[in-house]
């Protein structure tokens, strides 16, 4: 029946008919794993939103614990604090937050402090006494609040006498002043958040292609591995140039105050070699894994435990010797120190190439064990 | 003019399985070939060789005069591929889709569209590929395949769950395909499905190949009988068996299952002259040899899970 008709008709050419669009497999490729990552709502959350919300908490928390403020409660009229004026006044406001209270609202007061809402209670006793009460509930407050009140004293004792101080203490903070958490809190969540969308795109990407037998298919069409490779680090690596953009763009609001100094563009490269590196884990997990959601927990196992070992919540700097150690084989670490060190700490081409460079490598070894796991098929 | 497949001696074993065993075959072009066979009976697997994502222990492939394996990037733009279960990308939806794997092909959008509205998708371009019938998907599937416009085309069990409406819907799309002059290379184990499409066919089972023909041709070389059957209660077994007696009609099998009374017979002539005497030709069906009883004949008739 077939063989009749088909000396009638244009035979097929096998070849493409001569069209003034082109398009390339590299384009539809990438724009495939776009689509495949903007429409997975779930990807999108942990990759973007949570962290974002990650740092938008820690970035609030730590702003407000950082300041030096006491609170006291005053009840009723207090000699040397009321007498405070012009320079002295300022002073103390820098390090003590007055809440003033009526005599017989003392018990209130108290509670408050015993609740440590409140640090101290200040009354004056006989003989120009002042008296602290204080609860040991927060002992680094505690402390703050008696030697505050004690050089308080001191020091109107000291101008009582009229004379000039023998003494002075003149201290300062050895970090730059400019030195703020947003500084340690940016880079360790956005770290966290490239390696999340890093491993997610590689191990998905090959778990669902496989799964779906689209990875057989893409066989049997005749586009080259180069192109299906390429397209998918560029996307990573656009996504992950995105997250950065964006948390840089958060991190330097002023209210929270990041300030970007001198290199700070070689977070660039620095971030491309990272995905690079967390892509080659998502290939393994990928590759080990025969469902996504073995795949999701596989990625969770590896990226949580490297998010807090490799300093992405809590800064390494706080951390044990061995810890620290253990450190040095997560390739979340290079990407935190060396982006802490270009954004805001001057560091500069040195300080990120061998970062860069340990990171390719880790990833040449990861893919050469992704590739020993590596099916085209379930069957 | 080369074939547009040729298959000579192909073995394939998975561990103890010898899924394939010395498969032969060759396909003319612009020939409509179909491969039968009851489930297991190794015509997937004979097919993922042909199309080169397997390679074969032994034998020899050529598609187009090319080798399919390895992975030939000469031979894959003139061959079109659709797998029994479709392969899409995730989250896309039917435009999208075949617009990709156009792309593939250096095929733009405005030819991926027109393939589109070919299958009957157009309306569900938009369609999110998880959300298409069974129906929708395989005829996106076979457009991905044509997308291209491909000499030869593979077609693994495409009407395979599909209702009777969507298969024949899917039957005039895959003659028109045909009729355009590409060679089309289908698995089934629909008969009647063979029957209506393929010119040749070969029988498949235990990894070999057991016949080769034209749907006609095989019908005609088995040596079946005609099935008469009309209406039970116009006539009773024994009375009908008495009457074919004396007209002289030799009966194979005469039986009464309640709601019909059938009759095989190599003579239908005198067995339907008796009936018409008897006027008992109430819901009467007269049905010759199919290539269903050609298949069972020479895949026997035990059942196999």
């Amino acid at each position: 029946m077939s063989t009749n008709s088909a000396t009638a008709q244009q035979a097929p050419t096998g070849k493409a008919p001569a069209e003034q669009e082109r398009v390339s497999a590299f384009a539809g490729l990438s724009r495939v794993m776009l689509l495949g990552f903007l429409r997975d709502r779930g990807t999108l959350f942990f990759t973007l939103i949570l962290p974002l919300l990650f740092l938008l908490l820690f970035g609030s928390l730590y702003k407000t614990s950082s300041s030096p403020q006491v609170k006291v409660a005053q009840v009723g009229a207090v000699q040397l604090l009321d007498h405070a004026q012009g320079e002295q006044q300022a002073e103390l406001d820098k390090i003590l937050k007055i809440t003033k209270y009526q005599e017989q609202d003392q018990d209130t007061a108290l509670t408050k402090v015993r609740k440590g809402e409140l640090d101290g209670l200040v009354t004056s006793g006989p003989d120009g006494q002042v008296v602290l009460r204080f609860s040991v509930s927060d002992q680094v407050k505690a402390g703050s609040v008696q030697a505050i009140l004690n050089s308080v004293v001191q020091s109107a004792n000291q101008q009582a006498s009229g004379k000039a101080p023998a003494f002075t203490l003149a201290a300062s903070q050895v970090e730059d002043n400019s030195l703020k958490p947003i500084q340690y809190i940016a880079p360790g969540l956005m770290g966290y958040a490239i390696a999340m969308g890093a491993v997610y795109g590689a191990s998905f990407t090959l778990v669902n292609w496989r799964k779906k037998r689209v990875l057989r298919r893409l066989r049997l069409t005749p586009v080259s591995p180069v192109a299906i490779v390429g397209a998918r680090v560029g996307v990573s690596v656009a996504v992950a140039l995105a997250q950065t953009g964006l948390f840089l763009a958060v991190a330097s609001m002023p209210y929270f105050g990041l300030k970007l100094t001198g290199n700070w563009w070689l977070i660039v490269p620095l971030v491309v070699c990272a995905t690079i590196a967390f892509m080659s884990i998502g290939l393994v997990t990928g590759a080990v894994a025969k469902t996504e959601e073995a795949a999701n927990g596989l990625n969770q196992i590896i990226i949580l435990p490297m998010s807090f070992l490799g300093g992405a919540f809590i800064p390494l700097d706080f951390a044990p010797g061995w810890l620290q150690t253990v450190s040095h084989a997560l390739p979340l670490r290079y990407l935190i120190t060396s982006a802490k060190s270009v954004l805001s700490m001057g560091g500069g081409v040195m300080d990120v190439l061998p970062s860069m460079g340990g990171l390719l490598v880790f990833a040449v070894v990861m893919t050469a064990i992704a590739s020993r796991f590596f099916n085209w098929d379930d069957a | 003019m080369t074939a547009a497949i040729s298959a000579d001696g192909i073995r394939k074993r998975y561990g103890d399985v010898q899924a394939v065993d010395g498969v032969s075959l060759t396909v003319e072009t612009g020939e409509f070939y179909g491969i039968l066979g009851p489930n297991g009976a190794g015509k997937t697997t004979t097919l993922e060789i042909l199309e080169g994502i397997r390679e074969p222990d032994e034998g020899r492939v050529e598609l187009l005069g090319l080798s399919p394996w390895p992975r030939n990037t000469k031979l894959l733009p003139r061959i079109g591929v659709q797998f029994q279960a479709s392969a899409f990308f995730n989250k896309l939806t039917a435009r999208e889709t075949i617009r990709t794997f156009a792309s593939f092909y250096g095929v733009g959008p405005k030819r991926a569209d027109a393939m589109l509205e070919r299958v009957g998708l157009t309306d569900s371009a938009s369609v999110h590929t998880d959300k298409m019938s069974g129906g929708q998907a395989q005829r996106l599937s076979i457009a991905c395949a044509l997308a291209h416009d491909p000499e030869l085309v593979f077609l693994d069990e495409p009407t395979t769950g599909l209702d009777p409406q969507a298969r024949r819907n899917l039957w005039d799309l895959l003659r028109d395909i045909n009729s355009e002059g590409r060679t089309v290379v289908l698995t089934t184990h629909y008969l009647d499905e063979a029957e209506v499409l393929c010119d040749r066919v070969s029988v498949m089972d235990h990894g070999k190949v057991l016949k080769t023909g034209s749907p006609t041709a095989l019908v005609r070389e088995i040596d079946d009988t005609v099935r008469v059957s009309v209406e039970s209660g116009q006539l009773t077994a024994a009375r009908a068996r008495e009457l074919f007696g004396t007209a002289g009609a030799e009966i194979a099998n005469l039986e009464d299952n309640g709601a019909s009374l059938s009759v095989s017979t190599r003579a239908p002539a005198p067995v339907l002259s008796v009936l018409a005497e008897q006027n008992a030709l109430r819901g009467l069906e007269v049905r010759g040899a199919t290539l269903e009883d050609v298949f069972l004949q020479l895949t026997g008739r035990e059942y196999r899970a």
